[in-house]
């Protein structure tokens, strides 16, 4: 099971392009699905649409390739508008979620398809077709039929079936959502190394943050059909633009409260009145919340005795009660009660190390700088 | 897991219950289903004096020019009723499953409309409509000073029946277009796919499996076919052949067995190549939440065509309608468009004169429609919760009667039963009421069998074992949770079978002892058979058509309402 994608002829001659979306509204109805999108994929770059299901974004991806048509709005490939251009003229792969391989047809008969369309000589659709097998490592399976085959075999197969017609972008939806937890992990290594090899532009329809944070280049978040924040992994981890995008990149601590003015800049003051010093330009009575990851906080102390230490230089001091506790493995993950409102914290777990009880007092440092406003 | 697998085997052995209703149930089936066949085939291979096995009587059917005219009439017939059966089917299967269209209700109900009249029921009145000197070549022949043989001969035949029959096609090749997943459609589009190459590579191929399915139907109940022959007085057919041996030349002479054999083989070599065909291509490849294929708004002019196709095939599934209704009011109906004038007067025939064969009727197809749905529920029952030995035999042998010709049914009781005398009176027992409702009984069973094991498929076996852990028997648990969550789909086969029984022919034709035990269908034939019972033999098939089209009604009320509350229960 263990293969890896093997460099062959089929990289060769490929040109990576961009792709535009400028302005692209789209509605079912009175149903407003997209809002405005603009996004600038580059060439080569491997680019993730990720969101909840409903979002919109496999609607975006269907636009890009042909099976919806948008209301107001263009897309460009490699500086073409192929808004005009029906599906089968558009020379874009798609890999389909359910991989919509043809049951009467077997392996290397899918795989040639697309060739076939094309006029191309017969004796060039079979080197392409060996290569892509190959290239996908199936060409011992090319006369069995794709209900003969397992969930990653299908998948490798409508892979090889795309990427054979040379396509100038490769759209990906949730392509590995069928199957099992650890085929997909394997899978996406797999996928990120063809695409590195191939330089193909590609774009990747997922809703699950994991998969889009180990393999994508640029990711864009979207919500309720609108594009919330286009950055790196890290960008939109570190960065989040909003709630959204702060609480579907991994665990968000969310805090409400006032903003105020005190000597020397603005602090951010909860229920429980602890105040955190804010970052320049968040003006005094602004709208928004406070948000941090869990492992922005450290555990002072583990009974919450008030031993009367300050906090460490940059760090504020927060006093709670463990509510519940969540064991992962490397860390331990409590939910501690601070004034009316919970935030999550991690402690590294050691072997031996006991877990604190529930409704436990604790206290907890909290590093400031790390800790963002967003106003919605 | 051993322990509980043991106590489940101990239970399975302690309880004869299950073994009881098997062993009924297997000796109905060898009685009035197996021993009749068998006697059929056995006969057919009998020499007629000695007794002897021989192959002679099959030497004779083939060099007998009749018999062979016979055989490639029934070929060529059922083969194209096929074809034409095809050619109604298909625009119609595209046009549901391809676009947006209005007319969608429209091509529902004709898929409906033409299984409501028993071929051979509208064939007379199809014969005053399209005949030489029907409507529709008068007035041509007025008009344009042609005329075209619709009803000449054999293609009578090929018309009612492609008639009658497209709705299995259309049914079954639109069920296998809708199962088609979009992405299947728009992978290839992706691929640089489109138009009449989609359709040819991709679609067509995936909905093969369903057009094979609709197609061998048509085609084996074309072939078996006996009433519409005859009422259009085609009898250089296999069927007709064989009832006519059997009946003017008597039960002793073997062609009327030797064509039974024919038929039975023919029937079962359409089922194997439709099985060959289907064989490893469940193409049903809807993923969850896709729908089927992409469906596009017409143009205007392709709308107009669309229903221009619509109305022109609603026009001909109506004709039979139309035409057994005008037949049934009229006076005289005879070398003019329309009927001369229009009366009451046969319905007051058939009310007084032959009120027996509709009470008959309703007697007969009821008794059927029962015993189906009671055997029906035991097999199923016995198939998919029992773990007897040989269960799944009951199964395939109640199917094997699809296989089964209702003339060579017919006849085949004759010969079985002829012979044994009847208590008390001495008539032979294959004249009695009863042996004509075991033998529709026979005739409906597969399909009520079907509909039993699909209503209980539904019911999850921890419902059974819920009430069983709750401390109730068996058999409590069975009257009072499988039955009761069984009912709608019962009732569904019920009312199906009973609607079909209502008017089967070739079966009972062979059987009828005397007029006043005879039902509906014979009753037709018989009037029909000059021209003054044309008009009450008209409003006897009326009559007909109101109890299928009411059993077909209800049944499909009972399966929709069926299916909303299980979609309320999720």
């Amino acid at each position: 099971m263990n293969h890896q994608f093997s460099p062959t002829s089929l990289a060769a001659g490929m040109e990576s392009v961009g792709v535009r979306i400028d302005g692209v509204d789209l509605s079912y109805g009175s149903h407003r699905v997209l809002k405005d999108i603009h996004l600038d994929i580059k060439p080569g770059e491997f680019f993730a649409f990720l969101g909840p299901s409903g979002c919109g974004k496999t609607t975006l991806l269907r636009l890009i390739a042909g099976f919806n048509t948008a209301q107001r709005g263009a897309v460009t490939i490699g500086g073409r508008d192929i808004s005009g251009l029906p599906a089968h003229k558009r020379d874009v792969g798609m890999v389909f979620q359910s991989y919509a391989l043809w049951p009467h047809m077997t392996v290397r008969r899918n795989v040639a398809f697309g060739l076939e369309e094309r006029r191309v000589p017969r004796a060039e659709i079979e080197r392409r077709v060996d290569a892509a097998l190959d290239l996908v490592g199936l060409k011992h399976l090319a006369d069995r039929r794709p209900s003969q085959l397992s969930g990653g075999q299908q998948q490798r197969v409508a892979l090889a079936r795309t990427i054979v017609i040379e396509p100038k972008v490769l759209l990906l939806d949730e392509p590995l959502s069928n199957l099992d937890a650890k085929l997909r992990v394997q899978m996406r290594q797999e996928l990120l190394s063809l695409q590195r090899k191939l330089g193909l532009t590609t774009i990747f329809v997922t809703h699950d943050q994991e998969e889009a944070n180990t393999i994508c280049d640029r990711i864009a978040v979207m919500e309720d059909g609108i594009v919330q924040q286009v950055g790196t992994p890290q960008e939109l981890y570190d960065h989040p633009a909003n709630l959204f995008v702060a609480g579907f990149l991994g665990t968000a601590n969310v805090l409400e409260g006032q903003v105020r003015a005190v000597d020397g800049g603005t602090v951010f003051v909860t229920g429980g009145g602890v105040a955190i010093p804010l970052p320049r330009g968040v003006e005094p009575g602004a709208e928004g919340k406070l948000m941090f990851r869990p492992q922005n906080l450290f555990i002072h102390q583990e009974d919450g005795r008030q031993d009367g230490e300050a906090p460490r230089a940059g760090h504020v001091r927060l006093v709670g009660v463990v509510r519940h506790r969540e064991f992962l493995g490397a860390s331990i993950r409590y939910a501690v009660d601070i004034g009316g409102q919970q935030v999550q914290v991690d402690a590294p777990h050691q072997a031996g190390d006991a877990l604190l009880p529930t409704d436990t007092p604790i206290t907890l440092d909290l590093a400031a700088d790390k800790a963002r406003f967003l106003r919605r | 897991m051993t322990s509980l697998a043991l106590t489940r085997e101990s239970i399975a052995r302690v309880r004869p219950g299950p073994a009881v209703a098997a062993v009924l149930i297997a000796l109905f089936l060898l009685l009035f289903l197996v021993v009749p066949v068998v006697q059929v085939i056995f006969v057919a291979f009998q020499d007629k004096t000695t007794g002897s096995f021989t192959l002679i009587n099959f030497a004779d059917f083939f060099q007998n020019d009749l018999f062979m005219r016979s055989f490639w009439n029934s070929f060529y017939v059922s083969a194209m009723s096929v074809v034409v059966a095809s050619a109604l089917a298909l625009p119609l299967a595209y046009l549901t499953t391809r676009f947006e269209f209005r007319g969608a209700v429209l091509i529902q109900s004709l898929g409906i409309i033409p299984l409501i009249m028993p071929p051979f029921i509208g064939a007379v009145a199809m014969q005053l409509l399209f005949g030489r000197n029907g409507t529709v070549n008068l007035l041509l022949r007025d008009h344009f000073g042609i005329s075209i043989p619709f009803m000449e001969g054999l293609n009578g035949v090929i018309f009612v029946q492609s008639i009658h029959y497209f709705p299995f096609i259309l049914i079954n090749l639109s069920a296998s277009l809708k199962n088609i997943d979009r992405a299947m459609e728009e992978s290839a589009q992706n691929l640089g796919c489109h138009g009449f190459r989609l359709f040819r590579r991709i679609v067509f191929p995936l909905a093969m499996p369903g057009y094979v399915a609709g197609a061998s139907l048509v085609f084996i109940k074309v072939f078996d076919d006996l009433g519409t022959p005859l009422l259009l007085n085609v009898n250089d057919m296999l069927a007709p052949q064989a009832y006519l041996r059997i009946s003017s030349i008597g039960i002793a002479d073997p062609m009327g067995y030797v064509i039974s054999v024919v038929l039975i083989v023919c029937s079962l070599l359409a089922l194997w190549v439709s099985a060959l065909a289907m064989k490893g291509k469940d193409y049903a490849t809807v993923q969850r939440g896709g729908g089927g294929l992409a469906r596009r708004r017409m143009k205007p002019l392709e709308l107009v065509a669309a229903y221009a196709v619509v109305l022109l095939i609603l026009v001909l599934v109506l004709a039979p309608h139309i035409g057994l209704t005008l037949l049934s009011f009229a006076t005289i109906w005879s070398f003019s468009p329309f009927p001369d004038a229009f009366t009451m007067k046969h319905y007051g025939t058939v009310f007084l004169e032959s009120g027996q064969y509709i009470t008959n009727t309703l007697l007969y197809a009821s008794l059927a429609a029962l015993l189906d749905v009671v055997i029906g529920t035991a097999i199923a029952y016995l198939v998919l919760r029992s773990k007897l030995p040989g269960r799944q035999w009951l199964d395939y042998i109640a199917m094997a009667a699809l296989a089964v010709p209702g003339v060579v049914l017919g006849i085949g009781y004759l010969r079985s039963f002829y012979d044994v005398p009847m208590p008390f009176t001495g008539q032979p027992l294959s004249g009695f009421w009863l042996i004509l409702v075991f033998a529709l009984a026979i005739r409906r069973l597969p399909y009520a069998l079907r509909a039993c094991t699909a209503a209980l498929q539904q019911v999850s076996n921890s419902l059974e074992e819920a009430a069983e852990n709750l401390g109730a028997t068996k058999l409590r648990t069975i009257s009072r949770v499988v039955v009761p969550l069984m009912s709608g789909g019962i009732l569904a086969g019920f009312v199906t079978s009973f609607a079909t029984a209502a008017v089967e022919l070739s079966a009972t034709i062979m059987l009828v002892h005397s007029q006043s035990d005879a039902p509906l269908a014979y009753g037709l034939y018989v009037y029909m058979q000059s021209a003054a019972g044309r008009g009450p033999g008209a409003a006897l098939g009326v009559f007909a058509v109101v109890i299928v089209g009411l059993g077909t009604y209800l049944s499909h009320v009972i399966i929709e309402r069926g299916r909303r509350e299980r979609g309320q229960d999720h």
